[in-house]
């Protein structure tokens, strides 16, 4: 039985090579390289804390293997501020009060950059905002301030 | 002015780049884990364990049973210690059990290297039960001859207390009297970051304990009590927290791992939940019955209000009996000028512990209350909004649980307000005559909160203050983050007073008990509340010393300066500037023979509590066939007095309102009623409101300024999840004719009443 893997992958576009026990999730191995905003809320792909983008597309990592990463390119929320700026979903958060305790926050960052990234050119209503964002879960906000933050971002 | 400006909040920008490190994010070399061994069974006594399997799994470390644990029990719930040994809370826990009291309850625990060995072993450790006849609902556990949950049996206490008057003078005043009985569910509060927390030794007699907590000076000691040992000699630390709700206002982990690092020789060991055991096996909102009894006079007095709640506090007692005591208390705040009695009994049940959750009792109470004054409203045909404006508080009211009249009371203004938003009489027009499946109702519902615990708890509060050579200043406070914007709020005060740039206040959020200025924790809805006298107090003494030094800088008599956005200048003349902060702070540090580091730190107890205020309107469709409820706008006003963040402060507002439309129309724990069997202990059948569930909120204040508060602000944390459920029954009944009493109003739930009222 395979056990353990070799696999090359990116990580906020830094190569990785790494020997990874075949059993951890993407979440597990992104927490022990020190991605430490990627959140456990559940373990089980129901509260979206843990969304990452792999190859642009947003996953629950806690239910992706590491191992189904391989030869891909990882976005976390810490690679979203580049030279100390922050990216536009990140800067419209801060501006639309879209944040409290911040446990959600990083997981529906980077739902809101994928979904912004796929519906470019586009204005998507605030109904399909809120249904673009439903896998991910916030106690604190009521996600109206989210749903603002992600129409703002839109129009920066 | 730094004070009622929305300005970056102080942690955001860590937040929204996963810079902020929450107890998980921590670890350290060696670290072991542990695991809980819980019971298939909801009551049972444990006849044996064997834990030879899982202690010959390699890397298991050990394995304790309740035989291994101390023999003293102890009280979880974060209140602060009470002098009066009546006050102090039920001590009815050990660190394991051998009498399981709920499906989950404790009985053994597993420490291994990693945690899958740990997982893996919990499930090999062998317990023989000895099931016992189980009580999960308040008839079940309050029958006579009911099986004892704890010795004692299972009634906890039985209190009831009068106020504003004589009852029975006031009940025979009254001409009409209406009556009704409601029940509300176990309700989950479901915070994104689950329990977690380690501990290690650093000393051969001294602990640290690093959790998600809302208390950590209450750990502090709580940890010391189950542990009989010095409560110095624990220290807690408190990383940024994931939310908490009332749930982490309890010491759940923090003993079990203190204990576990002082058994294996001080190496750290850590205890993290996983979702499914922070569910079931943490706290839970009580569930209740509540009744009501409210009389009115000819002429729309409300002359008398009834009020009894039974709470089930479940398998241990947590905070117990506070919880309906509390609301009861802060109940009496709306309608002063009637006479109210209120009683409520507390008991045991096996169901998971309820313990303290945003609004402590008041969501359930509420909705008792307001579903009758809407009632008697209507049996005395006035309009519900006008027989709750001439009814309410006014200002100047005696309040009869703290006895205060100089407190701002806006009830009124926010029920003018919200009628107003909301269109109240144009619609109610055109709701007037219905047909058909869908139809649409208007409803409020009001409340009342307080901003503390006092007189019932010590209301203490701490501010340091640290001018840097920079000229920006070091905060710390007492006061916990968690989440609701506490350092924002508490750093704006600051920066008011002291007359420097808010930017300028850099707050330490980290809470470190050996470090930490003295503050009971999170909770009550009172730390910007008891929190700014504390604030004002330390930034009037560091400007004095501020200003002192300039004195020896400069010779200027410091009553002739002032600090004015970080510089130090003539009293009345801004563009004199004498000495920049700067300058004098360098001075203050490094000058060879004059001055020295200028700190102010200030203790301060508040023996106020000002009444907050608020009320929900709902406009709603009702679709009869499908049994289901749409809101069309649901709209939140308040009387938090002034408003410190308005960004914030929308916030608190809009949260509470998605927490409160989650509890009456979807949240419920399921719990067999037989074998106590719990059936929805994971957030895919334990339904919380998402993105898609949730209409536009819409929130509304009403500035007061309260004398008693050096900023004028009141409670705004927990008050916004008080009004919803009442509101929405109210506007289902306008819709339909039909009173729904029970919550959470689900499709099923609709379906039994509307069938039992012939609507299909
Ligand atoms: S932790 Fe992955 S969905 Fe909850
Ligand atoms: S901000 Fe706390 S869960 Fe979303």
């Amino acid at each position: 039985m395979i056990s353990r893997m070799d696999i090359s992958l990116s990580i906020n576009s830094r190569p990785y090579e790494l020997d990874v026990d075949v059993r951890k999730s993407l979440m597990d191995v992104l927490r022990e390289l020190g991605y430490t905003s990627v959140k456990h809320g559940c373990g089980v792909g129901e509260c979206g804390a843990c969304t990452v983008l792999v190859d642009d597309v947003a996953v629950d990592s806690c239910l992706y293997l590491a191992v189904w990463a391989k030869g891909r390119n990882v976005r976390t929320v810490e690679g979203e501020c580049r030279d100390g700026k922050l990216s536009a979903v990140q800067e419209a958060y801060v501006e639309e009060g879209a944040v409290q305790c911040g446990f959600c926050t990083p997981g529906l960052i980077m739902s809101s950059t994928s979904f912004i990234e796929k519906n470019s050119g586009t204005r998507p209503s605030r109904e399909e905002i809120a249904k673009g964002h439903a896998g991910n879960l916030c106690r604190c906000t009521g996600y109206q301030t989210i749903i603002n933050a992600v129409e703002n971002a839109i129009k920066k | 002015m730094a004070v009622g400006q929305s300005h970056i909040r102080k942690d955001v920008r860590a937040k929204v780049t996963g810079k902020t490190r929450y107890t998980d994010d921590f670890s350290m070399p060696g670290m072991l884990q542990a695991k809980y061994v819980r019971s298939p069974v909801a009551h049972a006594l444990v006849k044996s364990i064997d834990t030879s399997a899982a202690l010959a799994i390699s890397g298991v470390e050990a394995v304790f049973t309740h035989a291994d644990v101390p023999k003293n029990v102890y009280p979880t719930a974060g209140h602060p210690f009470s002098l009066d040994p009546d006050h102090q809370d039920v001590a009815d826990r050990l660190l394991l059990t051998d009498h399981v009291r709920f499906h989950g309850d404790e009985v053994a625990i597993v420490v291994a290297r990693d945690l899958l060995t740990a997982a893996k072993a919990a499930q090999l450790v062998k317990v023989e039960y000895e099931e016992l006849p189980v009580c999960v609902n308040s008839a079940a556990a309050m029958a006579e001859g009911a099986p004892a949950i704890h010795d004692g049996g299972n009634i906890i206490k039985s209190t009831s207390f009068e106020t504003g008057g004589t009852f029975s003078d006031a009940e025979k005043k009254a001409v009409t009297v209406v009556e009704g009985s409601f029940s509300t569910p176990i309700i989950l509060h479901c915070h994104l970051e689950n329990h977690t927390a380690y501990a290690y030794m650093d000393d051969n007699d001294h602990l640290v304990i690093v959790s998600s907590t809302q208390i950590p000076h209450i750990c502090r000691r709580i940890v010391g009590q189950a542990l009989d040992m010095p409560w110095p000699k624990i220290r807690v630390i408190k990383p940024y927290i994931g939310g908490g709700f009332g749930n982490k206002q309890d010491v759940v982990l923090e003993p079990m791992v203190a204990f576990l690092t002082t058994k294996l020789g001080g190496l750290p060991v850590k205890l993290e939940l996983e979702r499914e055991e922070g569910l079931v096996a943490t706290r839970t909102r009580h569930s209740q019955t509540v009744t009501v009894r409210a009389g009115v006079s000819r002429d729309g007095t409300l002359k008398f209000l009834d009020l009894n709640v039974i709470s089930n506090t479940g398998a241990y007692a947590s905070h117990g009996h506070s919880i309906p005591m509390a609301a009861g208390s802060k109940s009496c705040n709306l309608y002063p000028k009637a006479v109210t009695r209120f009683s409520a009994t507390t008991h045991y049940a096996n169901i998971p512990a309820a313990g303290a959750m945003r609004a402590y009792g008041s969501p359930q109470l509420f909705f008792g209350l307001e579903s009758v004054i809407e009632e008697v409203a209507r049996e005395i045909g006035m309009d519900s909004v006008d027989f709750r404006i001439k009814n309410s508080a006014r200002a100047g009211d005696i309040l009869a649980k703290t006895g205060d009249l100089k407190h701002s009371v806006a009830m009124i203004e926010c029920l003018e307000k919200g009628r107003e938003l909301i269109s109240w009489d144009s619609r109610k027009k055109q709701y007037a005559d219905q047909q058909g499946p869908l139809l649409r109702g208007l409803g409020v519902a009001s409340f009342s909160y307080g901003s503390g615990t006092y007189p019932a708890c010590v209301e203490i509060a701490g501010c340091r203050l640290v001018l840097n050579q920079d000229g920006t200043i070091h905060m710390q406070i007492g006061a916990t983050e968690i989440g609701q914007g506490s350092d924002t709020a508490l750093a704006q005060m600051a920066a008011e007073t002291l007359g420097v740039e808010y930017q300028a206040i850099h707050v330490v959020s980290e809470q470190d008990t050996d470090v930490t200025p003295f503050d009971p924790g999170a909770y009550a809805s009172r730390q910007t509340y008891v929190t700014a006298p504390a604030v004002q107090q330390a930034a009037e003494k560091l400007k004095k010393r501020i200003l002192g030094h300039c004195q020896l800088m400069t010779g200027e008599d410091p009553g002739n300066l002032d600090l004015q956005l970080g510089k130090i200048i003539q009293r009345g003349s801004p563009e004199k500037v004498v000495v920049d902060l700067t300058e004098l702070a360098l001075d203050s540090y490094y000058h060879k023979e004059r001055g020295g580091q200028i700190t102010a730190e200030v203790s301060a107890k508040t023996c106020t509590n000002a009444p907050s205020y608020g009320c929900t309107f709902v406009d709603l469709e009702v679709d009869v066939e499908m049994c289901t409820v749409s809101i069309h706008e649901i709209i939140n006003v308040h009387d938090a007095g002034k408003i410190i963040h308005p960004l914030s402060a929308e916030g608190q507002v809009h949260g509470g309102m998605a927490m409160g439309i989650g509890m009456a129309l979807f949240e419920e724990l399921l719990v067999d009623p037989e074998s106590g069997w719990i059936f929805n202990g994971n957030l895919l059948d334990y339904k919380i409101p998402t993105s898609v569930d949730i209409p536009e909120l819409k929130s509304a204040f009403v500035d007061t300024f309260d004398p008693t508060s050096p900023y004028g602000n009141k409670s705004l944390g927990e008050p916004p999840a008080i009004s919803q459920g009442p509101a929405i029954r109210n506007a289902i009944w306008d819709a339909t004719g039909v009173k729904i009493n029970e919550i959470p109003m689900t499709p099923k739930v609709l379906f039994k009443h509307f069938k039992d009222a012939g609507l299909i």
